[in-house]
């Protein structure tokens, strides 16, 4: 039991870092329907800006924690959203209502692309940091049996549930947000209706870059290690999340996320670790055999 | 719009690319992180800022003479080229290219030029031509976005790699097995994913391959797992080995040539030529047959297939089965080739690489295949000592062909069979 709530614990702080990336997957592709197959870099990238952050600040040994921290963030926002933007003005905006392959491949270029430009310029090292964020609540203490809600955790969640207020706010109430979700549902309408498009579709990116870089720095955070390669697995695992969510769902990228993150760790707490990555897959394709629009998809209605 | 006013916007323009790319760069480029050698526990910088800078300079360079390509292409009038003749120009094209470089592929072992590494380059790039071929019957005739086709080149190779250690079969026998195999688990794997559409299938097919290649870092007793398999046996001349002696006739033996470690490196080669060969021979043949055209209905039109009774799942599976043979040849090809296989090989990189030769040749075009493969390959294997940079220059040219030519190289998709003859 007390094994039982440690992991659900663990699972919660996983999986609200797929979540954010998920978010970033299933906007993109609920508004002009590519998968962004950089978008686990960008996250990647993230991470990096938020470590060289934290190595610059000296982040872990001075005072003032909190401030430092909030700087990291802003610096990785900052830094990471310009990539969003950089990445959809190149390598995608040029080939928008193109065929759909065209893009997909401009997207595995890019993500070939990132990766190796950080491993160019960062080495293919990996980078350790020192846990800047120590100690926890123990709130069971049973004989060897201890369950804890570190400090670190507790702090990825609140994030997590601040950022996700947040967007959604801006998701419904702001005018953005609404041009957001016309696009989404009618591209070609919403441009005669005056909306800027091209503006919300770069935005979208910018948001979506912006919370993978927050997950990239809880990543840091978490897991204390990072190196280029960890935005490929991170990456397919959010959109696993996006996919089993139901994608063009901003709820059930959420939802999605926390459900990659409750079978990962599960699965490694009471099966193998080494298949962890195996079971993830394998409930994908059993969910879209049995709902093949994901949790909360709406089904495609056709049209002859 | 004056030319000054065009000149001022060029170097307002300009200017923002250069903040653009200092923001982007400067953090990455500009702080190296190294691990500190005093403490051997934090992080320390290397400062780059000067490498930093010069990229900046370079993109703002490249930017300024893509704007005066930019302006004198506007100078220029657009030309009017019909678009009849320019199919029929690519129509010939196609057959001059398919010749030529048939006899080219055939003649190239013995150029003047072609010493071992370029051999080997060719095999290579052959191996990727046939993987090509491979998935374009599942991506450019079916219209099956399979992300993961690695997964059949792995499952062929390992196949390969266990009956021939296990069993001490000849290569010409594992040959078929191989693909059979991969054939079964194209079967295994589509049957319960096929109803799924577009990218559904796409991150579905991207699992499977994720799983596979799992599999066999993990089962370790099975496949040796990360150690993978090695001391694969090397293909014979139908039973005459390649080696300097043997208690068996040698090849060199049999035709009374010196021996030389070129042999095996040339059989090799017109082994995946032919190889390849046959796939692309097999492709042209079954997209007149009624299955053929039953895959690129469905492409077109999944909902009119069902209306006039074809199967899509049956239809599908043929397709999907048929790719992952030819990827499980070329994987035993490969493993023969390298006698060592290993989880490494068969990641979602190569995936990623095949369905991008395939795009980027233009959907469905066979000569667009080997052009881009020749691209991409072998333009990158040529500069194997810019190690780093092979891949990054990779990811940059995929961008840049797709955004200059967004249907491929070679884009012309003949239909491939027609209610009336033409009449030109």
């Amino acid at each position: 039991m007390e094994y039982f709530l440690q992991q659900l614990i663990n699972s919660l702080t996983l999986g609200s870092i797929y979540g954010l990336i998920a978010i970033g997957y299933t906007m993109v592709y609920g508004i002009i329907g590519m998968i962004n197959f950089a978008h686990g870099d960008v996250f990647m990238i993230g991470s990096f800006v938020s470590l060289i952050a934290m190595v610059l600040l000296g982040v872990g040994t001075g005072a003032f924690l909190p401030l430092a921290l909030l700087i990291v963030l802003l610096a990785a926002i900052l830094v990471t959203s310009v990539y969003g933007w950089t990445l959809e003005r190149v390598a995608y905006r040029p080939l928008r209502g193109s065929f759909r392959l065209a893009a997909l491949i401009t997207a595995l270029g890019a993500s070939i692309f990132l990766q190796n430009f950080v491993q160019v310029s960062q080495g293919a090292k990996i980078k350790p940091i020192q846990p800047i964020i120590q100690g926890g609540f123990t709130f069971f203490e049973n004989g060897s049996m201890v369950v804890s809600f570190s400090y670190l955790q507790i702090f990825i969640i609140i994030i997590t549930v601040i950022l996700l207020s947040i967007f959604s706010y801006i998701i419904s109430k702001t005018p953005l947000g609404r041009s957001q979700r016309a696009c989404e549902q009618d591209l070609t309408m919403s441009k005669l209706l005056g909306i800027n498009v091209d503006r919300t579709i770069s935005i979208t990116f910018i948001i979506g870059a912006s919370l993978a870089s927050v997950a990239g720095m809880m990543f840091v955070l978490y897991y204390g290690v990072i190196d280029f390669f960890i935005g490929f697995l991170t990456g397919i695992k959010a959109f696993t999340a996006a996919v089993l969510g139901g994608i063009g769902s901003i709820p059930g990228a959420v939802i999605g996320g926390l459900l990659i993150g409750l079978i990962e760790t599960f699965w490694s707490a009471y099966f193998t670790i080494e298949y962890k990555d195996v079971a993830v897959f394998g409930i994908l394709v059993i969910v879209l055999i049995f709902r093949p629009y994901g949790i909360l998809g709406k089904p495609e209605v056709e049209k002859v | 719009m004056s030319s000054k006013k065009n000149f001022s916007l060029i170097i307002k323009d300009l200017i923002f690319t250069g903040l653009i790319a200092t923001v982007l760069l400067i953090p990455i480029v500009g702080f190296r992180t190294e691990i500190s050698t005093v403490d051997s526990t934090g992080l320390t910088f290397n400062y780059n800022f000067i490498i930093a800078f010069f990229v900046v300079a370079f993109v703002v360079g490249v930017r300024f003479l893509f704007h005066i390509y930019w302006f004198s292409k506007i100078q220029k009038k657009p030309q009017e080229n019909s678009e009849k003749n320019k199919k029929k120009f690519l129509k010939k094209l196609n057959f001059y290219l398919g010749a030529a470089a048939a006899v080219i592929a055939f003649t190239l072992p013995f150029m003047p030029f072609a010493n071992r590494y370029i051999v080997d380059v060719a095999t290579l790039v052959l191996t990727y031509v046939m993987l090509g071929w491979g998935l374009n019957i599942v991506v450019g005739l079916a219209g099956l976005l399979d992300l993961g086709y690695v997964a059949f080149f792995a499952v062929g190779a390992y196949s390969y790699a266990l009956l021939a250690t296990t069993f001490d079969l000849s290569f010409w026998i594992c040959l078929p097995l191989a693909g059979i195999l991969a054939a079964f688990t194209g079967i295994l794997l589509g049957f319960p994913v096929l109803r799924l559409r577009g990218d559904y299938l796409a991150i579905v097919t991207l699992g499977f391959g994720e799983i596979i290649r799992l599999i066999l870092l993990n089962w370790y007793e099975f496949t040796g797992g990360p150690d993978g398999i090695s001391r694969i046996p090397r293909p014979s001349f139908f039973g005459f080995p390649f080696a300097r002696k043997s208690e068996d006739t040698t090849f060199h033996e049999l035709f009374g040539l010196e021996y030389s470690t070129m042999h095996r490196i040339i059989f090799l080669y017109y082994l995946i030529l032919i190889l390849a060969l046959i796939t692309n021979f097999f492709t042209m043949k079954i997209r007149n047959l009624p299955v053929g055209r039953a895959w690129e209905a469905l492409r077109e039109d999944e909902t009119a297939c069902r209306a006039i009774g074809i199967n899509p799942t049956n239809t599908k599976l043929t397709a999907f089965a048929i790719g992952a043979m030819f990827g499980g040849f070329a994987g035993s090809f490969f493993a023969t080739r390298q006698g060592f296989v290993s989880p490494e090989s068969f990641t979602f990189i190569e995936s990623a690489i095949i369905l991008a030769i395939v795009v980027l040749g233009g959907m469905g075009s066979q000569i667009g295949v080997v052009i881009a493969s020749i691209l991409l390959i072998g333009s990158t294997e040529l500069f194997r000592e810019l190690e780093q940079f092979r891949m990054l220059a990779f990811g940059l040219a995929m961008i840049i062909i797709m955004i200059v030519k967004p249907r491929g190289l070679l884009a012309n998709r003949e239909p491939s069979i027609l209610l009336n003859k033409k009449n030109e």
